[in-house]
């Protein structure tokens, strides 16, 4: 397996080298690197736009940001960090790289438009960024909501349109996907085989797909009505503005099933990985992640209780929020099950892990509190809705991301990381998160608005607090990337399988070759089926038993 | 799924393309008509039923297999929600 030479050293299409065999790639591993700088470069980039929010609020009154560039920046954060991160983070990055090896497969079904999709990704951000330089940054928050977004005098048809392309790089990712592992998996792999992470990934996929063109068609309205003014939402035309509502939640609120659901996959990966266990429930999660995709689909005027729904309207997504708890609540359960009387190693991937199951439990309970209708209105747009949110994204898919890149990052480049300064960094992350945003439940639930430039004095002390969070959190990152960033110069010291696990890209090299096995891989008959490595760790254990005598 | 080719006699792409052709008739023909609630469902049941039929002959979903046409019916389904709870909304207004 070592003469192998690695994906890194053989370029796809061959004839490309240096930059070009980068940029005109096919090779779904080097396309998911790809997407990886570009994620993390602008995942950095919202963070530093959320750092100047949050000092911003530190103190009453301006401190660094005007108040037009303080709603700019929060417009800007929302947008980068929805449609440039946590929409195309898993899938984009750990999908393009794992799904086809998970499947026993060389590639995804179609190469050429996996790589058009990267460009498309990357057209998008650059157009958010030209949205920038133009009549005045936009500042409509990441919702686009009319009719503010139709009436205001800044640049939202270049921020809005830029939306629209990433929406097309999402739905033919997801397109890709699904023809994948319907047509490329092994045929010695039934459904019931196929591995959790590519289970939610099927999942997403078929979300993106059906619920993207609606937005994207209602991004294109924004713009018709900007250009044309027919009145598509205007009352005094016979348009209606809660239409747009709907259309916009049609889709964003499965987008953030989009977001979650492949999360919920990594951490379905990582968690029997070290409990030397089989993932307790693995039909349960198959059926919960296809139940999240379906439910998800039919939740989406939760968002709007108090924008003059109607009441019976207002029942019925009311009770049809808390259904979608269930299936959420079953992979929550599984988990810990799975850890339960399991042979736990602790690792960076683990210790990650652990934080998402906590943290995302307190973002999903807190969503009931805003699935209520009762409850909801009292709330509404407050800062305890920030919080919620966050700790479902960020402490969700964020942690997600996280685990997934220190679970995967000796396969993607055959380096292992320092695990004592990993151990730091989350350590770091996941105090300054809950720092940060519990004194926002606090706030919200206090009354204080979201998206407000300038407070009350009563709401003085939360946001001072969120502040320490949120740059012990900012430190904390920086950290976790550096510790990954420096073993990029080091040799590559890392085995196939440092972990243990059974799924198939760890019967590869660490990089994989270009097509991904230098021979058929074995598939289990069940996916998560430790025994063999139990064994192996066994005799080892033994090997080493009987050496230390004669030492 | 199969990845034969199919070919379909003129007469039925000929037929498909009249019974397109009256059914947008029907739908401008419906327009002048005042059904009340019913004037949305009707519009969408024949752009539903013209939208079948060019999926169905023309793109050639009828010989399609299990897993293509359930994907399709799916989608159906998700549309008919999505724009039946919208206008379910407006109705309780």
């Amino acid at each position: 397996m070592e003469a192998v030479k690695s994906f890194f050293e053989t370029p796809a299409p061959s004839r490309f080298t240096g930059i070009w065999a980068w940029l005109l790639t096919t090779d779904h591993k080097r396309i998911g690197l790809m997407y990886l700088f570009a994620i993390v470069f602008w995942f950095c980039l919202a963070i530093l736009l959320g750092g100047l929010i949050r000092l911003e609020l530190m103190f009453p009154g301006e401190t660094v940001l005007t108040a037009e560039l303080y709603n700019s920046a929060f417009t800007l954060h929302g947008v980068i960090m929805i449609f440039l991160f946590i929409i195309p983070a898993l899938p984009a990055i750990f999908g393009n790289f794992f799904l086809p090896m998970q499947i026993g497969t060389d590639d995804v079904f179609f190469p050429k438009l996996n790589l058009l999709s990267w460009y498309l990704y990357m057209l998008g951000g650059v157009v958010a960024i030209a949205s920038l330089f133009a009549e005045g940054f936009p500042d409509t928050g990441w919702t686009f909501y009319v009719p503010f977004s139709v009436s205001t005098q800044t640049n939202v048809s270049t921020a809005v349109f830029a939306a629209f392309i990433l929406g097309f790089a999402s739905m033919l990712t997801g397109l890709n996907f699904i023809t994948t592992i319907h047509r490329m998996r092994s045929p010695k792999m039934g459904w019931l085989q196929i591995p959790l992470f590519t289970w939610s990934l099927y999942a997403t996929s078929w979300v993106q797909l059906l619920a993207t063109p609606v937005v994207s068609i209602t991004l294109v309205l924004v713009m018709v009505e900007r250009f044309l003014n027919i009145g598509l939402f205007d009352p005094s035309k016979g348009g209606d503005p809660i239409l747009y509502q709907h259309l916009f939640w049609m889709y964003s609120h499965p987008a953030v099933y989009i977001m979650i659901l492949p999360g919920m996959g990594v951490i379905s990966e990582i968690i029997p990985v070290f409990s030397r266990k089989s993932i307790f429930g693995y039909k349960a999660i198959v059926f919960s992640s296809m139940m999240i995709a379906v439910a998800g689909s039919l939740v989406w005027a939760h968002h709007m209780y108090t924008s003059g729904m109607s009441d019976t309207a207002v029942f019925v997504f009311s009770l049809l929020t808390f259904v979608v708890a269930i299936p959420s609540a079953i992979k929550v359960f599984s988990w810990v099950s799975t850890l339960y009387k399991g042979a736990i190693q602790m690792t960076p991937p683990l210790f990650l892990s652990l934080c998402f199951i906590y943290l995302f439990s307190v973002g999903g309970l807190t969503g009931l509190v805003l699935g209520a209708a009762g409850p909801d209105v009292h709330v509404h747009d407050t800062h305890f809705v920030v919080a919620h949110f966050h700790f479902t994204m960020f402490g969700g898919t964020g942690f997600a991301f996280f685990a997934a890149l220190h679970y995967w990052w000796p396969k993607m480049f055959g380096r292992m990381y320092d695990f004592k300064k990993a151990y730091i960094a989350s350590a770091l992350i996941t105090g300054g998160f809950i720092f940060h945003y519990v004194p926002m439940f606090i706030l919200g639930l206090q009354g204080m608005p979201r998206r407000y430039y300038d407070y009350l004095p009563q709401y003085a002390t939360g946001n001072f607090l969120a502040g320490f969070g949120a740059l012990f959190m900012i430190i904390g990152i920086a950290l976790m990337f550096y510790n990954l960033a420096v073993t990029l110069r080091r040799e590559r010291n890392a085995p196939a399988d440092p972990w243990g696990g059974v799924t198939l890209e760890w019967k590869t090299a660490s990089p994989p070759p270009l097509h991904n096995f230098d021979r058929d891989p074995e598939v289990l008959d069940y996916p998560y089926d430790f025994t063999g490595v139990k064994e192996s760790q066994d005799n080892q254990a033994n090997q080493d038993k009987q050496s230390k005598p004669n030492a | 799924m199969t990845d034969k080719a199919h070919i379909i006699s003129y007469k039925t792409l000929l037929m498909t393309l009249l019974a397109l052709f009256a059914l947008t008739g029907i739908t401008v023909g419906a327009s002048y008509v005042d059904l009340g609630q019913l004037n949305v469902w009707v519009a969408l049941l024949i752009a539903s039923l013209k939208g079948t039929l060019v999926l169905l002959i023309f793109m050639h979903m009828k010989f399609e297999g299990k897993a293509l046409r359930l994907s399709f019916i799916s989608t159906i389904g998700f549309l008919a929600i999505m724009i039946g709870f919208t206008f379910w909304d407006i109705a309780f207004r």
